[in-house]
């Protein structure tokens, strides 16, 4: 019994002792260490963190049944050029954000459809996704930024949330709620043990009754949606639409879940793991730019981390 | 010939943590001997294969090899010793051609490059020695039947020139045609003063090619001695430590209504229909050979193949099987022939594997209460006397028999009245062969009803009350037990019938 609970205690301890090494090293750089350890600086490192964590949640879903989503990151962005456009037609923020994230379900439903019935890999159903949602993106912005008026949407990543006594932005209890919900979703409830079967083998999944494609349907469909959050979110940062953001960030989606202890060989992987993945990214980015390093001293270092975050994890599971 | 010791080992232990797998192991091997190395699945016969490899490193003991000591730090330095091990699953690269596989780390060179001429020489020569010159060298090695992929790994470990070979489970993925090729290759070796380890579940195969054998027990040396002299029966005692009075326990005869009926059954994968009936209390055994349909067939009837044509009745109720949900709550329950790849889920632990067929018993409002899931799993893994410290154990770390008793616990547990068993003992040791036997028959008193299919055909005369044969896709006869025997079995599944003489060309392509 106790061998069981050390195995899974050490599957989160590795990533966590990764984020406090790298908060240690830059509290003890004597140019920022004021700065750097402060609830301000925090809150900062959780805001920027909100649209690659909720994204990231889809992702681990996705990424513990076997499969892969490279469109996370268009999907999100034309997501967020949806909800400027229908503020800017005149639709209530409501109405205009819901519609942005149903955007983002329906690309993910896409996916889960196509990955199934066609029997295509993931992997490229979701490259040629990922260039069709952002040509749809560039398409509706007509190839440039949909300006919308300011409404309440704005708030929802304000770094003071309004009202005071959220002490939070609305982002960042979002993000809470929802790591919490996935998280209960995956661990406490039978349709979370069927994703992991079906990562796991999906064979054995089929063997036991599973319906392994509605499976995966609903998780391709539950994951686009999050983006399709991320993508109202990230419309309420930049305040307008924006059909070319987060070029690439799907690569950082995923890396945040494979660093904490996601296997892109199915049937592993935590939310718990993947956050402190998220914030491992989030705080080297804030670090870095407070040391006032370059930009790409920045990529290589966190580069350096996915290759040491898995090494470590493969060197653990031999240890088994 | 003259026979000179070329390996021998002394005093050989090895531990893992405080868990001690080889206690004092001696062991001998001469020139042009093939010796059996037995012992159930645990007994340490994979530990010692390591350690004369180089893979790993004995605690104590030593060994010499040609009576010079030999204590090889890697595998590789064990080659360059002349000692060569062929592993069940075999490392052959699958998009280089034969002749790459062969030189691969062992290539003729001049001056930095490749010699082709040379290469092509010695392969054509070990290729017509291992009496199969037609594998071409230019072939890429997927394509070539598995037979024949071992073929080039014996001829990869001529070329090196070991002068001891160990061989791993070599026919497991054999047909009998290949094992009996595998077999002169072996008598070959013999000839040129190779010593063969020889490693395997089948008692007969092993008594056929050996000439002596070392049986390992819990760790340590359970006998020695001349295979000649050395019965089945006398094997097995030795391994299992007692004596095995017998290993099919009294079959049930009490039979009772019909519950499954299969009418004119047709998948996309078979290629005839197939009418049959079962009965509650009955174990059915279905023989064939590999590739005869059987396996077909139990996936066309559990929904896993697609449906074309007929139907099946259980308990009166008609059914056409589409997906395994369906047939799982009509009381269907199917063990896969393909443990590793399609029985189990390998990462994921015992609790899970065992409930997942029936996880809508632990769910309120689709929240899962792993409480009760695990204090169900612990019952049946103590039931079936499953070895395991905790029902969250994952299923990989556990032994090829416990790992079947696992898929097995998962079929009483979603609570199946007919079980539809594919190869359930398959790769699996004696004890745990026994094992299983004993569940099996004891369904049956259950009055549940079994399909049971298998190639060995002992097992099948052993436990069934009757057994159907399967030939190229069509199920050609069904008979009452007392009128099979392991002859007219064995004909039947060759030619389509037992009074048909064998035609040689139909010998030739048995699988």
């Amino acid at each position: 019994m106790k061998k069981e609970y050390l195995r899974k205690l050490g599957g989160i301890l590795g990533p966590f002792l990764g984020l406090l090494l790298v908060l240690a090293i830059f509290s003890l750089m004597p140019e920022i260490s004021g700065r750097f350890l402060r609830l301000a600086n925090f809150k900062n490192v959780a805001i920027q963190s909100v649209i690659v964590a909720l994204s990231a949640l889809g992702m681990t879903l996705i990424i513990i049944s076997g499969g892969i989503d490279l469109s996370a990151a268009s999907n999100l962005a034309l997501s967020s050029v949806q909800v400027a456009y229908f503020i800017q037609a005149g639709f209530s923020p409501w109405l205009a954000a819901l519609l942005g994230m149903l955007s983002g379900g329906l690309i993910g439903f896409l996916n889960g459809f196509l990955i199934t019935r066609l029997r295509v890999v993931p992997f490229i159903v979701t490259l040629g996704m990922m260039g069709m949602a952002r040509g749809i993106a560039k398409w509706v912005a007509r190839n440039q930024k949909i300006d919308a008026p300011l409404t309440w949407l704005n708030n929802l990543m304000a770094r003071s949330p309004r009202p005071a006594w959220l002490l939070l932005s609305p982002g960042i209890w979002l993000m809470i709620i929802l790591a919490v919900v996935v998280g209960l979703l995956l661990r406490k409830t039978v349709f979370g043990r069927h994703i992991f079967a079906v990562g796991s083998n999906e064979m054995t999944a089929r063997l036991c009754g599973v319906r392994t494609e509605r499976v995966k349907l609903a998780v391709y469909t539950i994951s686009g949606l999050l983006c399709g959050l991320a993508g109202v979110m990230e419309f309420s940062r930049l305040t307008v639409g924006d059909p070319t953001v987060a070029m690439g960030l799907e690569l950082d989606i995923i890396a945040a879940v494979v660093i904490g202890g996601g296997s892109l060989s199915g049937g592993e992987g935590k939310i718990s793991g993947t956050l402190i993945g998220v914030f491992i990214m989030a705080f080297l980015r804030n670090g870095c730019t407070m040391m006032g390093w370059p930009n790409y001293f920045q990529e290589i270092i966190i580069g350096a981390i996915i290759i040491t975050a898995v090494a470590l994890d493969r060197w653990r599971h031999r240890q088994e | 010939m003259e026979q000179k010791v070329i390996l021998s080992a002394r005093c050989l232990s090895k531990s893992f943590g405080l868990t001690p797998v080889l206690r004092n192991v001696d062991f001998e091997l001469k020139s042009g001997e093939v010796r059996a190395l037995l012992g159930e699945n645990g007994a340490g016969k994979s530990t010692l294969i390591k350690i004369f490899s180089g893979a790993l490193k004995p605690d104590s003991g030593t060994m010499l090899v040609d009576g010079q000591p030999y204590c090889p730090e890697t595998p590789l330095e064990g080659r360059k010793k002349g000692l060569a091990v062929i592993y069940q699953e075999l490392n052959l690269a699958p998009h280089l051609s034969v002749e790459e596989n062969i030189m691969l780390g062992q290539e003729e060179k001049r001056l930095g490059f490749v010699d082709r001429k040379k290469n092509r020489e010695k392969i054509k020569q070990v290729l017509s020695f291992l009496n199969h010159p037609e594998i071409s060298p230019d072939t890429p090695v997927w394509k070539l039947p598995i037979g024949a992929r071992q073929v080039v790994e014996i001829a990869r470990a001529l070329v090196s020139e070991a002068r001891i070979l160990i061989m791993d489970e070599p026919t497991s993925s054999l047909s009998q045609e290949d094992s009996r090729r595998l077999f002169e290759i072996i008598r070959r070796l013999k000839t040129e003063g190779v010593g063969l380890i020889y490693v395997s579940h089948f008692l007969e195969e092993v008594r056929e090619v050996a000439d002596t054998f070392t049986v390992l027990r819990d760790g340590e040396v359970a006998g020695t001695g001349e295979m000649a002299r050395t019965s089945v029966e006398q094997l097995i005692s030795l391994m299992i430590g007692k004596r095995l009075e017998e290993l099919y326990p009294e079959p049930n005869f009490q039979l009772g209504e019909v519950v499954l009926k299969v009418e004119n059954l047709r998948g996309q994968k078979m290629s005839s229909p197939v009418t049959l009936t079962l009965r509650r209390g009955e174990i059915l055994g279905v023989a064939g050979l590999v590739g005869s349909g059987r396996t077909e067939f139990l996936r066309t009837v559990f929904g896993l193949d697609r449906l074309k044509d007929g139907l099946v009745i259980i308990s009166g109720q008609e059914f056409r099987p589409r997906h395994p949900r369906e047939s799982i709550v009509k009381g269907l329950g199917f063990l896969s022939e393909d443990r590793q790849a399609e029985g189990l889920a390998l990462k994921m632990n015992i609790a899970d594997n065992l409930t997942l067929s029936r996880l809508d018993l632990y769910s309120r409002y689709g929240f899962l209460d792993q409480r009760k899931q695990k204090e169900s799993a612990r019952q049946w893994v103590r039931q079936l006397g499953i070895k395991a410290r905790s029902p969250e154990q994952p299923v990989w770390s556990l032994s090829g028999g416990n790992q079947q008793k696992v898929a097995l616990a998962r079929l009483l547990h979603q609570q199946a009245e007919v079980f539809l068993l594919d190869e359930p003992t398959r790769g699996i040791d004696v004890l745990s062969k026994a094992h299983l036997y004993e569940l099996i028959v004891e369904l049956s008193r259950k009055q549940k009803a079994v399909i049971f299919v298998s190639s060995y055909f002992p097992e099948l005369l052993g436990i069934c009350q009757r057994i159907a044969v399967f030939y190229r896709g069509e199920l050609v006869e069904v008979r009452e037990r007392g009128q099979w025997s392991e002859e007219t079995l064995m004909k039947a599944a060759i030619t389509g019938g037992t009074n048909n003489t064998i035609p040689k060309a139909k010998m030739d392509r048995m699988e």
